[in-house]
């Protein structure tokens, strides 16, 4: 036999070696695997956002039809508690983003305390959100449950000047204002139920961090679930403005 | 083997012949097997049991429609379990069988193959996909079994979110998870494309079969969500009461409308994308001619895949829409049917002066050229607004869609069976009661739903369970027509099942076709190829297969 053949054939053995044990069998190379995980992953949040784009659309639509109604009930909203719950949402994304690099550069400890603060932030926005989805209870504006339009009718006085703290409505456009209050918890509630998947997956991928899965150059699963992390991050950047913020005094 | 004999089938010695000892079927026993597999064919062969079962239930429900239908009284079943009938019948066919049809059974199983992959860039999701749309499948039985849903396929708010107390909620659940399988097809399908193209496998060497499922694939990725999201609004708004569609509310029912037809309107051509694809391989094959404008075909399939997502308000004309936005689709629906038309010329420039056999998937292709340019035709009238005032509710419009769902897509799915039963199977189907399958399926087609055109343009509503006396002739034929119609369609079921063990050796490339996946044994390896191949032709290139084919004749023993 001759010895530059066994040679080459040593060296070859060599190379598939050194290939990741999690490289699939039908792709050639890890970076093609890589880059088709996460095409696919880019794919995926196409879908994400034709499925909250509905949303968007139907919000659009009701606020230009119904203004005052959506100015109205959008005052009704906690802009702290808002602002806070951003705030955590984006510091939970940071983590994310030192999550991958901890990856990226093999440090397994570091990895694992990111995804739980990562856990812990998303955790603490569903928590607010609770408080939040509770006032609206007390306040009777889950539409289909208890709701009422009086506040919108007959807003309170302002005990200073004994007028009305806002331009108060007409009984009619005052129903309007389910039509926002119903946006308001289909979207932030199709936004938490993603945070609450999030959060399963989280757990499911620190567990397996732990075990030193994602430190030895296999990063892929960590990547991806980022970029979905940061997705929903990124439906509540639009969703606070538009809901919260935008336009809340016409005319002031 | 010349050009000019009555048929191409080429087919080994069967004395000698056997089916490969190492196949995909045979790589592994057992039902388990079958179920955890992550092989893109076996999931294919899996999807076909699956949409045939469906295709039957909604087979079922057809037949049940037109028996109804033979009388102007009612009289086999009461008002309301028609409306049940003819719900489920088109949620069935819809999301059950022709969204999935080409591109879960054959997409699945050829696109790897067709560009030299081994898999699909995700196998497990694309078991994932198979098994939403047996959940999916289930909560559609389970709508059967608890009692039905009438709202019709559409889910019209405000009926569905409203007025009835049936199972909206249980079969719009069927509906959002079987939304989920087809977005996991499409985009397990774009990925491959992208990323798993052999060597020398360029955009514009790809089949025309390719594709079309791309195009098909960006559909189902961007237009799907939009349906799930619909659906869940529906959903919610039978549990919660929310507003969002509920005029009491302050909601818009016509909001609804918009945001089922951004989907449901790109299903049509989801449906039928994937249905052109399978007509591009077989005509050029049966003509031994490379597809005439292979470029302009390709680019129609993009072109129709974007038009396709800006028409869908032509559904709505007589819904109150503005007059000025119903000109604007009026117009773009006259565009869409550009691409459409570029594929029907080029596949006849493709017939014209090539070596034409008849072969059975070849009658189905004709049938559907002939039967879809109907159909397409008479979209135009319905897309021209004066007349859709007249004909839309009607029984034209029920004959418009079938002419290119069953017509178009159904023969187009038979075709591509036919065509790659040898391919899945390694054994031929028995050709003779195919041709006669393929001709009883045209005319009892022809006579179920010619006669609904003229019932629809003489006024006869849709979705009625009586109808005047006048009518009867022209629903006795229809009726008639269906039965014909279903023994072309139970003919194959029955003649391909017997084929598997009493069809006849198919060898590697029976029909002589230039696609990779007939250079490669039958039924495939499980990984496909032996090795990875190295593309150095044009699609449909048919003289380079015969160069090779006489290569191989002193190589091969």
């Amino acid at each position: 036999m001759d010895n530059t053949i066994v040679a080459t054939h040593d060296t070859h053995a060599e190379e598939h070696h050194h290939s990741l044990p999690q490289l699939r069998h039908h792709f050639e190379t890890e970076q093609q695997q890589r880059e088709a995980g996460t095409f696919g992953m880019w794919l995926f949040l196409l879908t994400e956002i034709m499925f909250f784009g509905g949303l968007f659309f139907a919000y659009l639509l009701y606020r230009n039809w119904y203004n005052p109604a959506f100015v109205a009930a959008s005052n009704q909203l906690s802009i702290p508690m808002g602002t806070v719950n951003t705030a955590i949402l984006i510091s939970s994304g940071f983590f994310m983003a030192l999550g991958v690099w901890a990856a990226e550069v093999r440090k397994q400890g570091l990895l694992v305390l990111f995804l739980l603060l990562t856990t812990l932030f998303g955790c603490l926005f569903l928590g607010v959100k609770y408080f939040e989805y509770k006032e609206k209870w007390e306040k009777h504006h889950i539409p289909g449950a208890n709701f009422d339009i009086s506040e919108f009718v007959n807003p309170p006085l302002n005990p200073t000047t004994h007028k009305p703290i806002e331009e108060p409505l007409s009984p009619d456009m005052a129903k309007k204002t389910q039509v926002f209050f119903s946006l308001y918890f289909v979207m932030t509630g199709m936004h938490a139920l993603h945070m609450i998947i999030g959060i399963v997956l989280l757990g499911w991928l620190t567990w397996r961090a732990n075990r030193g899965e994602f430190t030895e150059g296999y990063v892929a699963p960590i990547e991806n679930f980022g970029l979905y992390w940061h997705f929903v991050d990124i439906v509540w950047i639009f969703l606070f403005p538009l809901l919260y913020l935008i336009n809340r005094h016409p005319g002031t | 083997m010349s050009a000019t004999s009555s048929t191409i089938v080429n087919l080994p010695d069967q004395r000698t012949a056997t089916l490969p000892k190492k196949n995909y079927i045979n790589a592994e026993d057992g039902i388990l097997s079958w179920l955890l597999t992550a092989d893109h064919k076996r999931i294919g062969i899996l999807y076909l049991i699956t949409i045939t079962f469906f295709f039957l239930i909604g087979g079922i429900f057809a037949g049940l429609i037109r028996l109804e239908l033979l009388t102007p009284q009612p009289d086999l079943v009461a008002s309301d379990t028609y409306n049940k009938l003819f719900t489920l019948h088109g949620i069935v066919m819809i999301f059950l069988f022709l969204v999935p049809s080409v591109p879960a059974t054959l997409g699945n199983f050829l696109i790897p193959i067709m560009i030299g992959a081994k898999d699909l860039a995700f196998p497990k999701i694309n078991l994932l996909s198979w098994y939403l749309a047996v959940i999916g499948g289930s909560f559609t039985l389970a709508t059967m079994v608890l009692g039905g849903v009438d709202t019709g396929w559409t889910f019209t708010t405000p009926l569905s979110t409203h007025y009835l107390n049936t199972h909206v909620v249980t079969a719009g659940l069927g509906v959002f998870i079987l939304g989920f399988s087809s977005i996991f097809t499409g985009l397990n399908i774009i990925v491959t494309v992208h990323r798993l193209r052999a060597p020398g496998m360029t955009w514009f060497r790809m089949p025309l079969f390719v594709w079309a499922h791309y195009a098909a694939s960006i559909m189902m990725v961007l237009g799907t969500p939009v349906l799930a999201i619909a659906i869940t609004l529906v959903a919610l708004e039978r549990t919660l009461h929310i507003g969002v569609f509920d005029p009491a509310l302050g909601g818009d029912p016509l909001l609804f409308q918009h945001l089922f037809w951004f989907y449901s309107h790109p299903a049509v051509y989801i449906m039928i994308l994937p249905g052109f694809g399978v007509i591009s391989e077989v005509i050029s094959t049966f003509s031994r001619k490379r597809v005439f404008g292979y470029t302009a075909v390709a680019f129609s399939s993009v072109a129709i895949a974007v038009f396709g997502f800006l028409v869908w308000e032509h559904h709505m004309f007589i819904m109150g829409v503005s007059n000025y936005s119903a000109l604007v689709f009026s117009l773009l629906t006259m565009l869409v049917a550009v691409p459409s038309a570029i594929k029907i010329f080029n596949w006849s420039f493709t017939l014209q002066k090539g070596s034409i056999t008849f072969e059975t998937p070849m009658m189905y292709a004709l049938a559907f050229i002939g039967l879809f340019t109907i159909g397409g035709l008479t979209g135009i009238f319905l897309g021209s607004l004066g007349m859709d005032v007249h004909l839309t509710e009607t029984y034209f419009i029920v004959a418009h869609f079938h002419y290119v769902m069953v017509g178009g897509m159904l023969m187009a799915y038979l075709a591509g069976l036919h065509f790659w039963w040898p391919k899945m199977t390694g054994r031929m189907y028995p050709e003779a009661v195919s041709k006669l399958s393929a001709v009883v399926s045209f005319i009892g087609f022809n006579l179920t739903f010619m006669p609904q055109f003229i019932l629809g343009y003489l006024g006869m509503p849709r979705r009625y369970h009586a109808y005047p006396a006048e009518f009867q002739v022209l629903n006795v034929l229809s009726t008639a027509g269906a039965t014909v119609l279903g023994v072309g369609f139970l003919m194959p079921a029955i003649y391909l099942v017997w084929s598997l063990k009493y069809g006849k050796i198919a060898g590697n490339n029976p029909w002589q076709a230039t696609g990779l996946e007939w250079q490669i044994q039958s039924p495939p390896l499980t990984e496909n190829f032996v090795e990875s191949p190295v593309i150095d032709y044009e699609a449909y290139d048919y003289e380079w297969l015969a160069h090779k084919t006489e290569q191989e004749v002193t190589t091969v023993g």
